[in-house]
């Protein structure tokens, strides 16, 4: 094990594009807080073409490797790519895209470097010691921890609109093509089945109207829709509505979603912690829900006592006169 | 005859912390202990392997206090045998050290098919402990998984990714983690309960596995924890009231216009 030492650059990479760039916006203030490098890591087949874009968008160096094991994106790979340029090179400190892929290859990169990795992080920061303060929530969304990491390279993990990218700029950068010795994949895909993705991405949306259990019917979905079409919004769900009922496939909690729009509204919606945690950052809180002792009223800016099945209809029509 | 190992932890009910408003420090003493959810999903998915299979299914748990009672409630699911590695020395481990005290013990447990994990655990939520024992123990992994099969040394998975479902083959041994949606995990009948009370844990100390009091803990951890606060809430909690629905949904829009949050 290495003790946190001389810096020599900070480090990013993410298979999503989106988020690399922003890990690169981050990064490039962490990096100057450090008076180091900022150097994004490609790995992929014929890439290097997009080694420029990601400095236009902060990266002082890019390293790429070029391979057709990269293909699929399975841990191994990349796992044996980014792990030994980390020890040819030493960062001082390495951020990886949170999605579920970089989060295992994450786990056994740090393994292998026999350092530290924290998760998740939406709190990133230098401390007067140059170490990177990383902090993120625990307990199910009850506290935010912040951690360091005695040993390098001091591994974080960030998930999408966390942090923002920089403008793009025309800049001058390295670009160092590097051969690692890449493992093999070690499983094989049989069938990938395409998710449908929404419209726009939940992220983005402006105004989320959200339901919980108190929606008893999947077609009753169809108000908590008319209401999000008034708005210019989108429709979001919570776990067990995915999980127990199956009716969906991704939800906004900890374990899902993590969402901050200017308006979130929920629907029959009890508001256990998990939940909460990932709207937690949105403008206004709007709840809706028959039991006045629901647990999400004590994180709302407006309480609605009441029957969603009666309220939001409503709410539709109010909106709808007042915004003519 | 399968031989499958399901790593349990047991978390704190975070649903059960309390906070202190003032110091906004959360208080972990007495809050209640359990079998984290998709630990739990991940013995079902052991047990009902073996019982489709024919075999054994071990559980193992690497814990800073005593979690007996944890894994009578594993034995009672189905477990056949649980090993508690636990030594007050592992408190403030990161998952760089739990990672490798899990691995020392699984080495010591024989050849096996499978290792079953939790997608994550319900009170750190990090997701690296199963992806970190698979570096260590050289295996294959599958991660987010959906739905599980195991024929003769083929593991075959279907994973719930954020934009595909991916189904993936590979060899045994290998480690699999599960989200919540592959089962509904049993209630024990009193009949398990009482069955569960004569089946072995085996206690295990860092000792008993070789590992040095330095390799542990907060000594043996890379991640150092500064402070850990809840976060603080600002909400306003103000109450639309009315005669009418109508009049309460009027109201709520009018002040939804008025925030600026609605409407161009």
């Amino acid at each position: 094990m290495k003790k946190v030492g001389e810096p020599k650059g900070v480090w990013v990479f993410s298979e999503n594009k989106d988020l690399m760039l922003e890990l690169l916006g981050k990064g490039s203030e962490l990096a100057n807080k450090l008076q180091t490098e900022l150097a994004a890591v490609l790995l992929g087949q014929n890439v290097e073409n997009q080694a420029g874009e990601l400095i236009g968008y902060g990266a002082d160096k890019v390293y790429v490797v070029d391979s057709h094991l990269f293909k699929d994106l399975r841990a191994e790979p990349y796992v044996s790519a980014l792990a030994s340029l980390a020890k040819q090179y030493e960062p001082e400190a390495l951020l990886i895209g949170s999605t579920k892929r970089g989060k295992e290859v994450a786990a056994r990169i740090a393994t292998r470097l026999e350092t530290g990795c924290v998760p998740d992080c939406t709190h990133l920061s230098i401390d007067e010691n140059g170490r990177l303060l990383m902090g993120r929530m625990v307990y199910g969304g009850n506290a935010v921890a912040t951690h360091f990491s005695r040993v390098k390279p001091q591994v974080a993990t960030v998930p999408q609109r966390a942090f923002e990218k920089l403008g793009h700029r025309e800049r001058k950068g390295e670009i160092v093509k590097v051969d690692a010795e890449l493992e093999n994949p070690r499983t094989e895909i049989v069938e990938v089945k395409e998710i449908e993705a929404a419209k726009v991405k939940i992220e983005e949306a402006k105004v989320v109207i959200a339901g919980g259990r108190g929606v008893e019917k999947k077609e009753d979905f169809t108000i908590l829709e008319e209401l999000a079409e008034t708005v210019g919004g989108q429709v979001a769900y919570t776990r067990p509505l995915c999980e127990d009922r199956k009716w969906f496939t991704d939800w906004v909690g900890l374990s899902g979603h993590k969402i901050k729009p200017a308006l979130y509204v929920g629907c029959g919606i009890s508001g256990v912690i998990q939940h909460v945690a990932g709207i937690r950052e949105s403008k206004v809180i709007v709840a809706i829900n028959k039991d006045p002792e629901a647990p999400i009223f004590d994180v709302t800016d407006y309480v609605v006592v009441g029957d969603l099945y009666r309220i939001v209809p409503a709410l539709s029509a109010a909106l709808k006169k007042l915004l003519k | 005859m399968v031989k499958i190992i399901a790593c349990i932890k047991q978390a704190l009910d975070v649903t059960e912390l309390k906070v202190d408003s003032a110091t906004r420090q959360v208080i972990t003493v007495n809050a209640p202990r359990k079998i984290s959810d998709f630990d739990k999903n991940a013995l079902e998915e052991a047990v009902r392997l073996k019982e489709k299979l024919g075999g054994e299914v071990i559980v193992v748990t690497v814990s800073p206090e005593d979690a007996t009672m944890t894994l009578r409630e594993a034995l009672a699911m189905g477990a056949d045998k649980a090993y508690m590695v636990s030594d007050p020395s592992f408190e403030k481990s990161d998952t760089l050290v739990t990672s490798h005290i899990l691995s020392e013990a699984i080495k010591k447990l024989g050849e096996i098919d499978l290792i079953l994990c939790g997608e994550a655990s319900v009170d750190s939520y990090s997701a690296q402990v199963g992806p970190r024992l698979a570096e260590r123990l050289g295996v294959p992994q599958i991660t987010y998984v959906r739905k599980l099969n195991l024929e003769g040394n083929i593991v075959t998975a279907e994973r719930s990714l954020e934009d595909c479902y991916e189904t993936v083959r590979a060899k045994t041994p290998a480690l699999v983690t599960v989200t919540a949606e592959i089962n509904e995990p049993r209630i024990p009948s009193l009949m398990a309960i009482m069955k569960a009370t004569k089946k072995e844990i085996v206690a295990w100390k860092a000792g008993d596995l070789g590992i040095l009091q330095e390799k542990v803990g907060e000594k043996g951890s890379a991640i150092q924890v500064t402070e850990v606060l809840a976060p603080k809430v600002e909400r306003r909690k103000i109450v639309i009231k009315g005669e009418t629905v109508e009049e309460i949904a009027e109201e709520l829009a009018k002040a939804l216009i008025k925030e600026g949050v609605v409407g161009r």
